[in-house]
C-alpha cells in the first residue's frame, strides 16, 4: 500500500499536499483500491466555499458512489478536469494525475491536524 | 439490521481468493474479487464462477405434480420434455410477481424448481398453503451448494474438471453420478451452465474450476451483466404489484394452457396493454452512473418514475437502466432526462436486451 510520507490524510481517505496556502486533495491509494474501477467523477463548482468535513466531490465506481470531503475549510480554487475525461487516473495515480480538487486554505492548522502517514498506515491497518 | 447473515458452503474459498463480502438476500456473499469491470470482462470473452449456494432448490413430485405446478406457475410445465428447463412465475391472485424461477422436468412426475435467495421462505410457504393432493413439495435448499460457470469458454472448462461427464444442451438438465445436477442456463447471456451438488463438495468443485483457469466473480459482476441482458432483478425489476406482463415477460406466461394464480389480470393486460412497461434506457453521452431509484423524467422535465436497476455497463461504457414508465413514454425512441443528484443527464428508450452476446462472438 502505496502511502506516501510527504502527505497529510483525512480518516475519510482524502489525501492533501499543500504547497504555500493552496492543498491539492485526491483520495489514498487504500481508497481507490477500496473502490476498485472508478468510472464517473463529479467535480466541485470553482469558487465554492467548503468548510471542513463538507462533501465536495463524488467518485463513483460501478457499484456505488462515494462522497469525497474537504479535508481543510477554504476555496475551491482548480478542479483536475483530466479526471473527467479519464476517471481511471484516480486508480492508477491517486497521487499524481488522479488528484481531484484544489483549495485555498483558510487556516494552515487544520492541515497540521491531520493524519501523518504513520497514523494514516496504521488506521487502515 | 441485526439478523444474523447465513453463511455459504464455499465462503471459506472466497476469503482465500481474497473476496470482498457483502450481505446480500440475507447472506454474506462475495461482491467482488478483484474488479467488476476485470469480472465482467472475463465471463464476456472467456469464462467466470459464480457462487450461487444462497439460492433456494426445491423438489416437487408425485402423479399431480404437473397440474399442480401449471396452476401455480405462469409458463406451461405441460411443453417440457423430460430433462428440460423453462423460464417461469409465481405469481399472487393480482398477477404480481412472487418469485421468477427455472424448473426442470426431472421426469414425468419429479419437477426441480431454483428460486432466489430471499424469496425462499415465501415460495415454499405460498406453495405449501395451495397444496394439492398427490404433490410432495421438498425445500432442499439448505442440502445444496452451487456455482453459475459463465462465458464462451465455460463448455471447455467443464470438458477439464469433469472429463467423462457431458454438458446438457441449451435449457437442459443432466446429472453427473450420483447428486451433481448441471443445467445449461445462466443469468449473463453467455453460453454456461448452473451446476449444483452437495453442500459439502461446494468448496471443491469451485476450487476446480478456478484451477482450471475460470476467474472467480461476485455478485456485482453478476448484476452488471444481466442488466446488459435486461434480464430482471427480483425485488428491483421484478415486484408483487407489477405483472410479467408489464415487466415486458407476457413470452414467459401461457394463457392458453388453462388457469392458474393471476390469470385474469394477465389476460386482461395482455389484451387491452398494460397502464405501465418496464422500459430500457441508455444514456445518449457519458455520465454519472444510473442507479435503482434515480428519477426518470420526461425530455420536457416531467417526472414520469424511477430506475428500477441502472449501471454503467462495462460493455458499452455508458449508462443503462431499467424503469417501469407510463405505456406512451416506454416506447422505443422516446427521449428522457435521468436525475443524478439533481443533474439531469438526457437518454433514450432502446430496445431490450442493451447488449447482444451472439454479435460480439463472432
Amino acid at each position: 500500500m502505496n502511502v506516501p510520507d510527504d502527505l497529510r490524510y483525512n480518516r475519510s481517505h482524502e489525501w492533501i499536499r499543500l504547497d504555500g496556502d493552496t492543498a491539492t486533495v485526491g483520495i489514498s491509494d487504500h481508497a481507490q483500491e477500496e473502490l476498485t474501477d472508478v468510472v464517473f467523477v463529479e467535480l466541485p463548482e470553482v469558487g465554492r466555499e467548503v468548510d471542513a468535513g463538507d462533501p465536495t466531490a463524488v467518485v463513483e465506481s460501478v457499484k456505488a458512489a462515494s462522497d469525497i470531503y474537504a479535508p481543510v475549510s477554504g476555496e475551491v480554487v482548480e478542479v483536475n478536469d483530466a479526471v473527467e475525461g479519464d476517471p481511471s487516473l484516480v486508480n492508477t495515480d491517486p497521487y499524481g494525475a488522479g488528484w481531484i480538487f484544489k483549495l485555498k486554505v483558510k487556516d494552515a492548522a487544520q492541515v497540521e491536524g491531520l493524519m501523518d502517514a504513520a497514523a494514516y498506515t496504521s488506521m487502515i491497518g | 439490521m441485526s439478523e444474523s447473515l447465513k453463511s455459504s458452503p464455499i465462503e471459506s474459498v472466497h476469503l482465500e481468493l481474497g473476496g470482498r463480502m457483502v450481505p446480500f438476500a440475507g447472506w454474506n456473499m462475495p461482491v467482488m474479487y478483484s474488479s467488476i469491470m476485470d469480472e465482467h470482462s472475463a465471463v464476456r470473452t472467456t469464462a467466470g464462477i459464480f457462487d450461487i449456494s444462497h439460492m433456494g432448490q426445491f423438489f416437487v413430485s408425485g402423479g399431480a405434480a404437473l397440474e399442480w405446478l401449471n396452476r401455480m406457475l405462469a409458463n406451461n410445465v405441460a411443453k417440457l420434455a423430460d430433462r428440460q428447463g423453462q423460464y417461469s412465475f409465481l405469481l399472487n391472485e393480482k398477477g404480481g410477481v412472487i418469485d421468477d424461477l427455472i424448473i426442470y422436468r426431472l421426469g414425468d412426475e419429479e419437477f426441480f424448481l431454483v428460486v432466489n435467495a430471499s424469496k425462499i421462505d415465501e415460495d415454499r410457504e405460498w406453495l405449501a398453503s395451495h397444496a394439492a393432493e398427490g404433490t410432495t413439495l421438498l425445500d432442499d435448499s439448505d442440502n445444496w451448494a452451487g456455482v453459475a460457470v459463465q462465458g464462451p469458454e465455460s463448455a471447455a472448462a467443464f470438458a477439464k474438471v469433469f472429463p467423462d461427464a457431458e454438458l446438457p444442451e441449451r435449457n437442459g438438465i443432466s446429472q453427473i453420478g450420483l447428486g451433481v445436477i448441471v443445467c445449461r442456463t445462466g443469468y449473463t447471456g453467455e453460453d454456461g451452465f448452473e451446476l449444483f451438488c452437495s453442500a459439502a463438495e461446494g468448496a471443491s468443485v469451485f476450487r476446480k474450476f478456478v484451477d482450471a483457469g475460470v476467474k472467480p466473480c461476485g455478485l456485482g459482476a453478476r448484476d452488471t451483466l444481466r442488466l446488459e441482458m435486461c434480464y430482471p432483478l427480483n425485488g428491483n425489476d421484478l415486484a408483487p404489484d407489477r405483472t410479467p406482463v408489464e415487466a415486458g415477460l407476457g413470452f414467459f406466461v401461457d394463457l392458453e394452457k388453462g388457469d392458474f394464480t393471476g390469470r385474469e389480470v394477465l389476460a386482461r393486460q395482455k389484451e387491452s396493454g398494460p397502464d405501465q412497461r418496464l422500459a430500457a434506457i441508455e444514456y445518449l453521452e457519458k455520465g454519472a452512473p444510473p442507479r435503482a431509484h434515480y428519477a426518470v423524467h420526461s425530455a420536457d422535465g416531467e417526472l414520469l418514475g424511477e430506475l428500477s436497476s441502472g449501471v454503467l455497463s462495462p460493455s458499452l461504457g455508458k449508462g443503462i437502466g431499467l424503469a417501469y414508465l407510463p405505456r406512451e413514454s416506454a416506447k422505443v425512441g422516446t427521449e428522457l432526462q435521468i436525475d443524478v443528484r439533481g443533474r439531469k443527464f438526457p437518454a433514450v428508450v432502446v430496445k431490450k436486451p442493451f447488449y447482444k452476446p451472439s454479435a460480439k462472438k463472432s
